[in-house]
C-alpha cells in the first residue's frame, strides 16, 4: 500500500507539472491581456508595467522563473489586478473560506443522502422509501444556482431570519444558506445512488445467508450490508468533495462569502494571469490528492482491491 | 500675543465643544434634522478595488474609498463645484501655466503628522515614477505637468516633474502648456498625497489597515477582500467635529439582483438598480429610488479605418442607421431608469457644456425615419443591394437588449441585416482596438467634468479613438479648445460635425439609478462625476 501511495505521488508531479505548462501557455494565448482597459494605455506606460510584472520577457524565461519561484521559494507571485496583494496571499484568504462551508456542504450532503439512501433502500416501497426518493428528486433538482434565489428570498427578505450574504469570521447565520445552497443537489444523488446500491446488496447472497443465519437485521446491515453498499457512494464522494471546494464559484458570487471560487472567477474575466495559475494549481493538486484518498478509502471498504 | 493665544485656544474650544453638543444632541448642525444614533452608512460595490494606493488606484469603487481616506489640494462639493481641501486656495501667473496652492496648517495626517506640500511632490512624483509604473500615470500627463510625459517614457528622472515644495504650506505647479481645467482635476485620487515614510517602511503593503497611514475624514480599519472594507472616523482630520458619519462599509456583491435583495432587507443603504426595474421600484418606494444624470455616454461606433466595411465610408449610411436608432424606445422600455436620449456625444450634464441643436434632434422619430430611408436609398442601399454588417459588443444583459433591439430597428425601417457578436470583455476590447469590427459599442465616464473629456475620443491620434474617424477640422477645434477660455463655440461646432459626420451613433447618456435609503442626507445627486465624500453624509433618525 505504502508503495501504491509513493507510486501515486511520482506520478502526481508530472501531472501537475503538465497542468501547469499547459495552463500557463493557454493564459497567454487567449486573446485580451491583463492590462488591456477600457482606457488603453500609453505604450510606455504600458511597457513600465510589463516590465514590472516580467511580462517583457519570452515566454519560456517567464515560464522558467515562476516555477523557479514556486518550487524553491513557494512563491506563486503578485496579483496582476490587486497591486497590494500577491497570490500566496488572496489564496491563504479565500480557500479557508471555500474548504470550510465546501466542507461543511460535503458533511451534511454525506449525512443526510446516505441516511435518507439507507432508510429508504429497508423500508422499501414504504412511506419512507417514497419520501426519500421525492424528496432526493426535488433536492436533484435544485442545484445551487436555483436554491440561492429561493434561500435568499425566504430566509432573508420574507422571514427576515439569515444575512443575506457576507462571510463574517464564519458565524453560523453566514454559512446556513451556502451550505444548504451547495449541498442540496449532491445529497438528492448520494441518497438514489445509496438506496440502489443498498437494494443490491441486501438482495444478494451473502445478505440472505447472513439471515439465514439468524443473526438480527440489524446486526446484518450494519456489519454486513454497509460497506459493499457504500462502494459505489464513495467513487460518487471524491469527485463530490473536489467540486465543491473547487465548484463553489456560484456560492461565493451568491452569497458573496470572499471564497476562492469568486476570486478565481474575477482573475479569468482580469486575465490576472499569476492568481489564475495559483489557484489552478491548487484545485489540481487538490484533485490529486482526493483521488488518492478515494483509492484508499475504496481499499479500506473492500480488502478484495489490491493495488 | 499669550493672551492671544489663549483667547484663541478659547475660542476653537468653545466652537469645538458647541458643534460637538449639536451632534450629541442629536441634531444636524445645519439642516437641524434628527440624527441617527448608528451614524454608519453601508453600501454595496460591484466587484473587489484594485487598491487603495492613491497613485495604483485604477476602479472606480477603489477612488470613491481613496476618496475618504486621503484627501487632495481641492474637493468638490454636493454640486460638484470645487471646494478648498488640503489647500485653502490656489494663484496662477499671468500665462496661466504655473499654479501655486497654499495648504491649510491643520491638515495631519492619521498618525499625527502635518500634511506638507513635499507630501504631495511626493506622491505626485510616485504617479509618474516608471518603477511604480502606475496605470493612471498618463492622468499626470493629461494634466500638462512638466515633464510629466518624459518622465513616464524614462527619458528624464523623476526630479525633474514640475512640482516644488516652495515651503511646508506652498505647493507650486509648473504646466507645459495653459490648462484653464487644471484645477478641476486635483480631485482625482492620482494626485493624493502620499505618506513617504510608510511607503517606504512597508513597501506594497502599505496599504494594509494595520499599516496605513492616511489623510482624509476616515481611516482604513478592516479589509476582508472579495467581502468587505470598513473605514472609521480619523480624529486627525483637520475637519473631524464637523464630520457625522461614523463608520462606513463598502460589501462587494457582484449580483445586483441579490445585492437588490439585500437592500430590500435593510442591510445596505444604497445600491445600484439593474435595468428595467426602476419604474416598479418608484412605484413602490418613491423616496428611495432615484435617478439622476451622470457624466457617461453610450454610443456605438463605426469602424472607419482601412480595414472597414465601404459603406461605413459613405456617410449618408452612417447617418441614416444613428437616424433610424428610435432612442426613446431604449431608455425608457429597455433600460427605464431615467437615462436621457443622445444626440450629442458630450452628455448635457458636462460643466460649461451647452448641447448644441442638431437636426436630428429636432425631428420626430417618423420624420428621422423617413429621412434614413432616403439617406440609405441615395447610398446605394436597399431591397436589391441590402446593407449588412456585423456589430459587436460585451457580455451583460443590457447591452445584448439595446444591441438586438437597434438589429430590429434597422431591419424593420431599413431592411438592414445585422450579425450581433457577444464578446467577453477583455476579447471585446482586444477586437475593438485592433478595429476588427464593422460597428462597436462604446462608453466613456468623463476623468474630470469638462466637454474634452468625451470630444477628445475622437480626435484622430486620440488612443481611444477605436473607429480610427478622422476630422482635421475637429482636431483643429479641439487643439484650440485646450488653450482657449471660451470653449462653447469650439465644442458646438465640434458636435456639429460629428453630428453631419456620424462617426459614432450616441444612444444615452447615464443616469445614476439608485435605491438609496430615504436616512441617507445629503447624497450630491448633482454632482454628475459622483464623487461623494462620506464626510458630507449623515444618517437621520427614523
Amino acid at each position: 500500500m505504502i508503495a501504491f501511495i509513493i507510486r501515486r505521488l511520482l506520478v502526481a508531479i508530472p501531472t501537475i507539472l503538465i497542468l501547469i505548462v499547459a495552463s500557463f501557455f493557454l493564459m497567454h494565448f487567449a486573446p485580451g491581456g491583463p492590462f488591456t482597459s477600457e482606457r488603453p494605455l500609453p505604450p510606455q506606460v504600458l511597457a513600465n508595467i510589463e516590465a514590472r510584472y516580467g511580462l517583457d520577457q519570452p515566454l519560456w524565461k517567464q515560464l522558467y522563473d515562476y516555477l523557479f519561484n514556486i518550487i524553491v521559494h513557494f512563491d506563486f507571485g503578485p496579483s496582476f489586478k490587486f497591486k497590494d496583494r500577491d497570490v500566496n496571499d488572496i489564496i491563504a484568504q479565500g480557500f479557508p473560506i471555500s474548504f470550510t462551508y465546501g466542507s461543511l456542504s460535503f458533511l451534511a450532503a454525506t449525512v443526510v443522502g446516505v441516511s435518507l439512501g439507507i432508510a429508504a433502500a429497508i423500508r422499501h416501497n414504504t412511506w419512507i422509501d417514497y419520501f426519500a426518493v421525492g424528496l432526493g428528486i426535488a433536492a436533484q433538482a435544485l442545484p445551487n444556482f436555483i436554491m440561492g434565489p429561493i434561500l435568499i428570498l425566504t430566509f432573508t427578505l420574507w422571514l427576515g431570519l439569515l444575512p443575506g450574504g457576507g462571510w463574517n469570521g464564519g458565524q453560523w447565520p453566514y454559512l446556513i444558506m451556502p451550505v444548504i445552497a451547495l449541498s442540496t443537489s449532491y445529497m438528492g444523488s448520494i441518497a438514489r445512488i445509496t438506496r440502489s446500491s443498498m437494494l443490491e446488496v441486501l438482495n444478494s447472497n451473502f445478505i440472505r445467508t447472513a439471515h439465514a443465519k439468524g443473526l438480527p437485521t440489524r446486526t446484518v446491515i450494519w456489519r454486513h450490508a454497509l460497506k459493499p453498499t457504500l462502494l459505489p457512494v464513495v467513487s460518487y464522494l471524491g469527485p463530490v468533495f473536489v467540486y465543491v471546494l473547487t465548484g463553489s464559484v456560484f456560492v461565493d458570487i451568491y452569497f458573496s462569502t470572499g471564497g476562492l471560487g469568486q476570486a478565481y472567477v474575477g482573475s479569468a474575466l482580469s486575465r490576472d494571469y499569476a492568481v489564475l495559475l495559483g489557484v489552478t494549481i491548487l484545485y489540481g493538486t487538490l484533485t490529486v490528492v482526493v483521488n488518492l484518498l478515494t483509492d484508499l478509502a475504496y481499499a479500506w471498504f473492500d480488502p478484495k482491491i489490491r493495488y | 500675543m499669550h493672551n492671544k493665544t489663549n483667547l484663541l485656544i478659547a475660542g476653537l474650544l468653545s466652537s469645538t465643544f458647541i458643534a460637538s453638543v449639536a451632534l450629541a444632541a442629536g441634531t444636524h448642525p445645519t439642516t437641524g434634522e434628527a440624527l441617527a444614533d448608528d451614524q454608519t452608512f453601508t453600501y454595496r460595490i460591484l466587484d473587489e478595488h484594485s487598491s487603495v494606493d492613491p497613485q495604483v488606484v485604477e476602479d472606480v469603487s477603489g477612488a470613491e474609498i481613496v476618496r475618504d481616506l486621503f484627501e487632495g489640494l481641492m474637493n468638490q462639493d454636493r454640486d460638484g463645484n470645487l471646494v478648498p481641501g488640503v489647500a485653502t486656495g490656489f494663484t496662477t501667473n499671468d500665462t496661466n501655466d504655473v499654479y501655486t496652492f497654499t495648504l491649510r496648517d491643520t491638515a495631519k495626517w492619521s498618525n499625527g503628522d502635518p500634511v506638507l506640500a513635499s507630501d504631495f511632490v511626493y506622491g505626485w512624483k510616485r504617479a509618474v515614477d516608471p518603477e511604480l509604473s502606475s496605470p493612471y500615470s498618463w492622468f499626470m500627463e493629461l494634466m500638462s505637468i512638466e515633464n510629466a510625459a518624459a518622465i513616464i517614457a524614462g527619458d528624464k528622472p523623476v526630479d525633474d516633474l514640475g512640482v516644488t515644495a516652495v515651503d511646508d504650506h506652498t505647493l507650486e505647479v509648473r504646466l507645459s502648456a495653459p490648462l484653464p481645467y487644471f484645477p478641476q482635476m486635483t480631485t482625482h485620487a492620482t494626485t493624493f498625497p502620499a505618506p513617504q515614510k510608510v511607503i517606504e517602511a512597508h513597501g506594497d503593503a502599505w496599504t494594509k489597515p494595520e499599516n496605513m497611514v492616511s489623510n482624509g475624514a476616515y481611516i482604513l480599519t478592516e479589509h476582508l477582500p472579495q467581502e468587505r472594507s470598513v473605514r472609521e472616523r480619523n480624529t486627525m482630520y483637520w475637519d473631524n467635529e464637523n464630520t457625522i458619519v461614523d463608520k462606513v462599509v463598502a460589501l462587494v456583491i457582484n449580483d445586483e439582483n441579490v445585492a437588490l435583495t439585500r437592500y430590500m432587507a435593510g442591510e445596505l443603504d444604497r445600491t445600484e438598480v439593474p435595468a428595467g426595474q426602476f419604474p416598479r421600484l418608484q412605484q413602490e418606494n418613491p423616496a428611495e429610488a432615484i435617478s439622476f444624470p451622470r457624466l457617461c455616454n453610450y454610443y456605438y461606433t463605426f469602424n472607419l479605418s482601412e480595414d472597414g466595411p465601404e459603406a461605413f465610408k459613405d456617410p449618408r449610411v452612417r447617418q441614416a442607421l444613428s437616424l433610424a436608432v428610435d432612442r426613446k424606445i431604449i431608455t425608457e422600455k429597455i433600460l427605464a431608469g431615467g437615462q436621457p436620449e443622445a444626440y450629442t456625444f458630450a452628455p448635457e450634464a458636462t460643466a460649461g457644456f451647452t448641447v448644441p441643436q442638431v437636426e436630428m434632434s429636432a425631428m420626430t422619430q417618423a420624420e428621422r425615419d423617413s429621412l434614413a430611408k432616403e439617406l440609405l436609398a441615395e447610398a446605394g442601399y436597399g431591397p436589391d443591394n441590402p446593407l449588412s454588417f456585423n456589430m459587436i459588443y460585451n457580455t451583460s444583459e443590457s447591452h445584448k437588449k439595446i444591441a438586438v433591439a437597434l438589429g430590429q430597428m434597422w431591419k424593420q425601417k431599413l431592411g438592414v441585416q445585422t450579425d450581433l457578436g457577444n464578446l467577453e470583455w477583455k476579447v471585446f476590447l482586444d477586437t475593438r482596438g485592433n478595429q476588427d469590427f464593422d460597428l462597436a459599442r462604446g462608453a466613456w465616464c468623463g476623468d474630470y467634468n469638462e466637454a474634452s473629456t468625451f470630444l477628445d475620443l475622437l480626435q484622430s491620434d486620440s488612443g481611444y479613438n477605436d473607429g480610427k474617424f478622422q476630422n482635421d477640422r475637429v482636431d483643429e477645434l479641439l487643439a484650440a479648445a485646450k488653450i482657449s477660455a471660451n470653449t462653447a463655440e469650439l465644442y458646438t461646432e465640434v458636435e456639429q460635425i460629428l453630428a453631419q459626420e456620424s462617426p459614432v451613433i450616441p444612444i444615452y447618456h447615464y443616469a445614476g439609478v439608485y435605491m438609496m435609503d430615504s436616512d441617507v442626507g445629503n447624497w450630491p445627486v448633482d454632482n454628475v462625476e459622483q464623487n461623494w465624500y462620506s464626510k458630507d453624509l449623515y444618517k437621520i433618525a427614523e
